[in-house]
């Protein structure tokens, strides 16, 4: 199919030509997704790390309940957060539908039960190794939580890296929330789905090819620097 | 070394927190949110109209497209200062129900029934838009609906209306709706070789289109009014007023319309400015 | 500093679930010599260690210490885990868990890692090292906490005969120091050349506890007896 070829050239082309249009959007969406990332994971790490360690009434049942937010659809989401932001909404008075920062809140809502969830499947086998060792060294279950956490930054890299993908790759909730306006909302995936809306699928693959290419450099850079790091610490 | 690493990881973060901190900066020019439809966003006419109104104001429009039904809610939910759609009793109703402060039309531009060149309704030349519809069901040839409640859907849904055909019983596989904009319709239109209704700045436009033309035209039903209304304020303060109608008596003014009326794509002029007298400042 | 010692064990069990793991645990460990613990496999040796020092809580029975025991027992585990940092780190992290200051726990840690012969791979990562190593490292680390007592759970099961006899003479060291010993070990030889006395499981219970030379000499129960006959094959 000649269209994948000329996705292609189109994609290189735009790539080293430098567009300064294509080169905002992609700024956004790394801000935005990064941004995302960061906050998520702030969240979703302790939450994960609190599920592995603690043992409390109730904890199964908020564990399945985990696992099924991680298949939480984008426009779902899209939309609760449109509802709460919107002025007319509980939020509203924030003012921030259709900005970045809308689209940070539904991209965090997205991946923090993924991070989360994830996070708590390699905790608890960090503790079911290291359990018996740090109770005895009389570690409180807040620093073991801290310790694991720290013990697992590999693993967790991998996890983290998972959730950044996942919010740079969605469209469904930042459409919705962002708006897609040009030059303020417009991420590579709302650029995607707008050219792909106006019949132009050439310009779309390319940007697909861009977007691509963005997240397998954010991924190499991390994993570069997670192995540089295992190799010196073991 | 551990520790090394550490010290890393919080520059990190903290380099994350300053990103984070930049982005609302943006919010900070002077700017309105404008709830619109596909049809004025992928047609190009935005891009052509808003740095020209930039130029002369300074004021920077947000487009936010949507269908009309859709961007009517935005303005419903105060999330917009502006809608500029066209679907105009709707857009009455939106003003009878205290959401908008006035409706100003602002210009016109036509829908188009596009179909496979092989026409297996035989409509290609009509004049009539009713005599074309009643064909297409006579033939059950597919027919793409957008299905979104927005202008152009509502357009569809007149035709029907007027063609005095019930779609409710004549409904059948041939009758595709989809729920989606024009753009994507236009894709699973060419995609199936269906016929469909779509106005002509998208179409002209749209790059995707396989095997479709435009089959008719020029029916005076197919005219597509697009007005403009101020989100009241009254019901939204947070709605900016001053900046908002700037906007649409720039929009209804000389040089706005103006502006419309040169917008081209291929020599072929897509919107007819028709504003009535500007209004003075209420 | 006052003893902690001696504890005190007067008829605890551990039952989990229907399975019953400690029937009838009855016994006095007094400051002193080193105790060693020996018994067939699922006897209760671990158990016993775990129950002592705090990692387990009786179902029935009492365990009571002359005072607080916190902070003065450790142990070392079978398989010791280490954490992802330097060997130093891990000798140094359950002081950090305490509070002791950054250059006073590194300076502890690099004693001791010198006292068990592995000042020269302090920096390395801990989990890379060969099982003697790590075995040393998790004794070093449970020195390092200066315990008055200190519980291990065979220590050399997975030792060559070098360093077998390496942690042996440490432990002899830390005896002489004034630290309870109070290990498990199905090494008989070991028994012998390490231990004051003998504490002999059999099914959950203890059956005998005695000084080494009359437990080996002249075992008091047929268990024992039978036990030490088909355990001395050398």
């Amino acid at each position: 199919m000649a269209i994948f070829g000329d996705a292609f050239a189109t994609a290189l082309a735009l790539l080293i030509g430098g567009d300064p249009q294509l080169f905002g959007i992609v700024s956004l969406s790394l801000q935005v997704s990064l941004a995302a990332t960061l906050i998520a994971a702030t969240i979703g790490l302790p939450i994960g790390a609190a599920l592995a360690l603690a043992r409390f009434p109730g904890r199964q049942p908020i564990v399945v309940i985990l696992n099924a937010l991680m298949g939480l659809p984008p426009v779902v989401v899209g939309l609760v957060v449109y509802l709460l932001l919107s002025r007319a909404g509980p939020l509203g008075s924030l003012g921030l539908l259709f900005t970045p920062g809308a689209m940070i809140v539904a991209q965090t809502v997205l991946i923090a039960p993924i991070l989360a969830a994830l996070a708590r499947q390699t905790l608890e086998d960090a503790w079911a190794e290291h359990c018996d060792q740090l109770r005895s060294l009389g570690a409180t279950l807040l620093q073991s939580a801290a310790t694991l956490l720290w013990d697992t930054r590999y693993a967790l890299v991998t996890v983290v890296l998972a959730g950044f993908g996942r919010a740079a790759a969605e469209v469904g909730a930042v459409i919705i929330v962002g708006g897609n306006i040009a030059g303020v909302t417009r991420t590579m995936t709302t650029a995607i789905a707008l050219e792909t809306s106006k019949g132009d699928l050439g310009l779309a693959l390319a940007l697909g090819i861009v977007l691509l290419a963005v997240v397998l450099a954010v991924n190499a850079a991390a994993s570069g620097l997670k192995n540089l790091s295992v190799r010196r610490y073991g | 070394m551990v520790k090394k690493t550490a010290m890393g990881m919080r520059r990190v973060v903290l380099a994350g927190l300053l990103a984070l901190a930049a982005l609302p900066a943006q919010a900070q020019e002077r700017f309105i949110t404008v709830a619109s439809t596909t049809s004025t966003d992928q047609s190009g006419l935005f891009g052509h109209l808003l740095p020209a109104f930039k130029r002369d104001t300074g004021i920077d429009v947000r487009v936010v497209a949507l269908g009309t039904g859709q961007a009517l809610d935005v303005g419903r939910r105060g999330d917009a200062d502006v809608v500029f759609v066209h679907d105009k009793p709707a857009e009455e109703r939106f003003v009878a129900e205290g959401f908008g402060v006035a409706r100003i039309q602002v210009m016109y531009n036509d829908f188009v029934v596009i179909g496979p060149k092989a026409d297996p309704a035989r409509i290609a030349g009509l004049k009539d838009v009713n005599e074309a519809f009643t064909r297409i069901q006579k033939a059950a040839a597919p027919f793409v609906s957008r299905g979104d409640n927005s202008g152009t859907h509502a357009a569809e849904l007149r035709y029907w209306q007027s063609a005095k055909i019930d779609l409710a019983s004549a409904k059948g596989a041939w009758y595709r709706e989809v729920g989606q904009g024009m753009g994507p319709a236009l894709n699973t239109a060419s995609g199936m070789g269906a016929y469909i209704l779509a106005d002509r700045g998208t179409w002209l436009n749209f790059r995707n289109r396989g095997d479709l033309a435009i089959l008719v035209e020029g029916d005076t039903q197919l005219f597509n009014q697009y007005g403009v209304i101020l989100v009241n304020p009254a019901r939204h303060p947070t709605v900016k007023q001053e900046l908002g109608r700037s906007f649409i008596e720039w929009l209804v003014g000389p040089k706005g319309q103006a502006t419309i009326a040169d917008y081209k794509i291929g020599g072929e002029q897509l919107f007819f400015p028709n504003a009535e007298t500007p209004r003075p400042r209420s | 500093m006052a003893s902690i010692l001696p504890l005190e064990l007067v008829h605890v069990r551990l039952a989990i679930g229907d399975t019953l793991i400690a029937d009838d645990f009855t016994l006095t460990l007094a400051a002193g010599a080193p105790t060693i613990v020996v018994g067939a496999n699922g006897a209760g040796k671990s158990t016993l260690l775990r129950l002592c020092h705090g990692l387990a809580a009786p179902s029935a029975g009492t365990i009571a210490w002359a005072r607080d025991p916190k902070g003065h027992q450790a142990m070392v585990f079978q398989r010791p885990s280490m954490l992802r940092r330097s060997a130093l780190a891990n000798v140094a992290y359950g002081l950090k868990l305490r509070g002791v200051p950054r250059g006073v726990r590194t300076e502890i840690a690099r004693d001791r890692l010198r006292r068990v012969g592995l000042e020269a791979i302090a920096e390395r990562p801990a989990r890379v090292l060969s099982g003697g190593e790590q075995a040393r490292v998790a004794l070093a680390r449970a020195w390092a906490l200066d315990p008055q007592i200190l519980f291990l759970d065979e220590p050399t099961a997975n030792l060559d005969p070098a360093a077998t006899r390496a942690l042996e003479d440490i432990l002899g060291d830390m005896a002489e120091e004034g630290t309870k010993i109070v290990m498990t070990t199905h090494n008989l030889g070991q028994a012998r050349r390490l231990g004051a006395d003998i504490v002999f499981l059999h099914r959950g219970r203890v059956i005998e506890h005695a000084p080494v030379e009359r437990f080996f000499k002249s075992p008091g129960t047929p268990e024992a007896a039978a036990y030490l006959a088909g355990e001395l094959p050398w």
